[in-house]
C-alpha cells in the first residue's frame, strides 16, 4: 500500500513537472509579452518592467528561477492585475473548488444507483430508459443545459437564482449543470461493472447460502461493481475542475476559470502559472485518491 | 462427402466478419436510426449550401430578399430577431443573418473539426500505439509511462494554449501565402482560422486511441497467425504493418466513431470561451454561445442551435455504441 503511494506520488510530482514546463515554454513562445497591449508604457519603463519579472534572460533561467521561488513558496506577482498570484488565487480558488465536489457528489449520486438498478433489471424497460437517459446526457453539453436551466428552472423557483454566486442555493444549478454529463459516464460505466460481478461465482455461493438480496447487492456485488466507476471518478474529478470555465462563465461564478482564460489573452505568465499549478497537483491529488480507493475496495491490488 | 450442390451452399453461407458486423448492426434499432440522422446531418450542412449557392443572385441584398438559400454572413439590421417564416426558415439572429443558413454552414467548421482532428489523432494514436505494443518491454513500458503522464495533464487547458500559439504563427503563415504567392485571400483566411484548432486537438487527443490500439497489438501478436509470420522470417514491420494492423481495424472503427462527438464537443467548448473558432467562420459553438446571450428574449436562438448540436452527438454516440456490440463483441460498454 505504502509502495503504491510513494510510487504514484513520485509519478504525480513528475506530471506537475511536466505540467509546469509545457505551460512555462508555451506561454513564452507566443507573441507579446504582459507589458504590450492596450496599457503601453514607455520603452525604458517597460525594460524595467521586464527585468523586475526577470524576462529578460533565457526560459531555462527563468524557469530556474521559478522553481527556486516556488520552493519558497512564492508564486510571483501577476504582472497585469499587479497583485500577488497566491492572493488572486485565494480569492478565487473556494468557488470552484465547492463548484467541483458538489457536481462530483452530483454525478456520483445519479450516476451510481442509477448504474446499479439499470443492471440489476438488465434489458428491462428501466434498463434501456435509463442508458437512453445516459446517453443523452454525454451528448447534451453544459453550455446547452446550463442556460436552459437557468431560463427554466431559476425563473421559476424562488429560492434559485439566474446567476451568481452567494449562499448555498446557488450551488445547485452550477453542479447539476457540470455533473449532468459526469453523471452519465457513471451511470454507464457503473452499469457494465456490476452486470460483470453479478455472474460471477461467488455471487452465486451467497445466492444459494440464501443471502437476501439486499445483503446481496449491497455487501457482495456492489463492492466489485462500483470498482470501474471509482477509477473513472479520479480522471472525472480533474475534466469537472477544469471543465468548469464555461460553467462559471454561464454562472457568472467568481472561479479560477475567468483567471485561466483572461491570463492566457493578457499574456499574465505568472497567473497562469498558478493556476495551471494548482490545477495541476488537483489532478494528481484527485487521481491518488482514486487510486487508494481502489485498493481499499480490490483486496488482490495490495498483493501488487 | 459432400455434393457440389451443398459446397455451393456452404460459400454462400460464409460470412465475412464484415458482413457479420452489419447484420448485427442492422438489429440495432437505435445505430440505424442515428445512421440515418447523421446521413441527413452531413447531407444538409454540406450539399444543401452548394445547391442553394450554386446560382444565387451574386447581389447580397437582392439574394437576402429573393433566394431561398441566404448568405450566412449578410447582416440586414433592420430586420433583427425576425420570426421563423417562409422567406427566414429559421429566422434571424441579432444581427439580422439568416439562422437556417448560419446553422448550415456552422455545421460544415464544427463536423470538419470534429472529423479532420479525429483523423490526426487516429493516424498518431494507432501508430504510438501500435509500436509501443510491438516493441521490446522496455520501450513499451516507457513509451505508456509517457502516455500516462500525458494523460495527467489538463486536456482543455493544454488545448488552449497549443491552439493560441500555432494561430500566432498561422498569422505569419497566412499572411506570406496572401502576399507572396498571391493565394485567395478569403480561402487562406477561412483555413488559416480552423488550422490551429485542428492540430491542437488532434496532437493531444490522441491517447486513448494509443492504449487502445496497444491492447489490441498485444492481443493480436500472441496469435498463431503472427508467429507464423516470424518463422517465415518476414521483418518486423512487414507484420505490423501486414499482419497486425489490419486486424485491428474494427475496435479503431469503434473509438473513432466516439471520438468524432468528443472532439467536436472540444470545438464546440473552445468557441464558447472565444478561443475556438474565429469569424468570418462560425460554428456550433458560437451560435451556441451567441444564442445564451439572448436566452430570456428570443429563445429560438438557443434552442434551435442547441438541439441540431445534441442530435448530432447523440447520433455519433449512439452509432459508435452499436458499433461497438457489432464489431467488438467482447468488449465490454465503456
Amino acid at each position: 500500500m505504502l509502495r503504491i503511494i510513494i510510487s504514484r506520488l513520485t509519478q504525480g510530482i513528475l506530471v506537475i513537472f511536466c505540467l509546469l514546463a509545457i505551460t512555462f515554454v508555451l506561454i513564452r513562445l507566443m507573441p507579446g509579452d504582459p507589458f504590450t497591449g492596450e496599457k503601453s508604457h514607455a520603452a525604458h519603463i517597460i525594460e524595467k518592467n521586464r527585468e523586475n519579472f526577470s524576462l529578460d534572460k533565457p526560459i531555462p533561467i527563468q524557469f530556474g528561477v521559478y522553481l527556486t521561488k516556488l520552493t519558497q513558496g512564492d508564486m510571483g506577482d501577476s504582472p497585469t492585475r499587479e497583485q500577488k498570484v497566491s492572493t488572486i488565487i485565494k480569492h478565487s480558488f473556494p468557488a470552484s473548488l465547492i463548484l467541483g465536489i458538489c457536481s462530483m457528489i452530483v454525478a456520483i449520486c445519479i450516476g451510481i444507483p442509477a448504474g446499479v438498478i439499470a443492471a440489476l433489471k438488465k434489458n428491462s424497460l428501466i434498463d434501456y430508459g435509463t442508458m437512453v437517459i445516459a446517453m443523452i446526457g454525454i451528448s447534451i453539453p453544459s453550455f446547452v443545459i446550463g442556460p436552459l436551466l437557468a431560463s427554466y428552472v431559476a425563473m421559476n423557483v424562488p429560492l434559485l437564482k439566474v446567476a451568481g454566486w452567494g449562499d448555498p442555493f446557488d450551488w445547485i444549478l452550477p453542479s447539476i449543470t457540470l455533473g449532468a454529463m459526469t453523471g452519465a459516464y457513471i451511470a454507464r460505466i457503473t452499469r457494465g461493472g456490476m452486470l460483470e460481478v453479478i455472474n460471477q461465482d461467488y455471487i452465486r455461493t451467497a445466492k444459494a447460502k440464501g443471502v437476501s438480496q439486499f445483503n446481496l447487492i449491497f455487501k457482495h456485488a456492489i463492492r466489485g461493481g462500483i470498482i470501474p466507476a471509482v477509477a473513472y471518478v479520479g480522471p472525472a474529478f480533474a475534466m469537472l475542475l477544469t471543465g468548469s470555465f464555461v460553467v462559471e462563465t454561464i454562472f457568472q461564478i467568481p472561479g479560477m476559470g475567468q483567471h485561466f482564460v483572461t491570463a492566457t489573452k493578457d499574456r499574465d505568465y505568472f497567473l497562469l502559472q498558478g493556476v495551471v499549478l494548482l490545477f495541476g497537483t488537483l489532478i494528481v491529488l484527485a487521481n491518488l485518491a482514486a487510486d487508494i480507493a481502489l485498493v481499499l475496495l480490490n483486496p488482490r491490488l495490495r498483493e501488487a | 462427402m459432400p455434393t457440389e450442390k451443398n459446397a455451393a451452399k456452404d460459400v454462400i453461407k460464409g460470412q465475412s466478419l464484415w458482413s457479420d458486423a452489419w447484420l448485427r448492426l442492422k438489429k440495432n434499432h437505435m445505430a440505424v436510426i442515428s445512421m440515418a440522422v447523421l446521413a441527413l446531418i452531413f447531407l444538409l450542412c454540406f450539399i444543401l449550401p452548394a445547391i442553394g449557392n450554386f446560382n444565387a443572385p451574386e447581389d447580397p441584398a437582392i439574394r437576402a430578399a429573393e433566394h431561398w438559400f441566404k448568405n450566412p454572413n449578410y447582416q440586414n439590421l433592420n430586420n433583427t430577431f425576425a420570426p421563423p417564416s417562409g422567406h427566414h426558415w429559421l429566422g434571424t439572429d441579432q444581427s439580422g443573418r439568416d439562422l437556417f443558413s448560419r446553422l448550415l454552414y456552422g455545421g460544415q467548421i464544427s463536423l470538419l473539426v470534429g472529423l479532420v482532428a479525429t483523423t490526426i489523432s487516429v493516424i498518431v494514436g494507432v501508430a504510438y500505439g501500435a509500436i509501443a505494443g510491438y516493441s521490446s518491454e522496455r520501450t513499451d513500458s516507457l513509451m505508456m509511462r509517457i502516455v500516462d503522464i500525458l494523460y495527467g495533464l489538463p486536456f482543455l487547458v493544454l488545448v488552449i494554449l497549443f491552439s493560441l500559439l500555432i494561430s500566432e504563427h498561422m498569422k505569419e503563415l497566412s499572411e506570406f501565402l496572401i502576399n507572396d504567392w498571391k493565394w485567395e485571400s478569403v480561402f487562406v483566411n477561412k483555413y488559416a482560422n480552423l488550422i490551429p484548432l485542428f492540430i491542437a486537438i488532434g496532437a493531444l487527443g490522441w491517447l486513448t486511441m494509443a492504449r487502445v490500439a496497444r491492447a489490441q497489438v498485444m492481443n493480436i501478436k500472441k496469435q498463431d497467425f503472427v508467429e507464423a509470420a516470424v518463422s517465415l522470417g518476414l521483418k518486423k514491420s512487414t507484420i505490423l504493418t501486414r499482419h497486425i494492423l489490419p486486424n485491428m481495424i474494427g475496435p479503431m472503427i469503434v473509438y473513432t466513431t466516439l471520438t468524432v462527438p468528443s472532439f467536436i464537443l472540444t470545438e464546440a467548448t473552445l468557441s464558447y470561451l472565444g478561443v475556438g473558432v474565429q469569424s468570418p467562420n462560425s460554428s456550433w459553438g458560437i451560435l451556441l454561445q451567441e444564442g445564451s446571450r439572448y436566452m430570456e428574449t428570443n429563445a429560438r436562438l438557443l434552442i434551435v442551435p442547441s438541439i441540431v448540436f445534441s442530435l448530432t452527438l447523440f447520433a455519433l454516440n449512439f452509432l459508435g455504441d452499436g458499433l461497438r456490440d457489432a464489431l467488438d463483441p467482447k468488449a465490454s460498454k465503456d
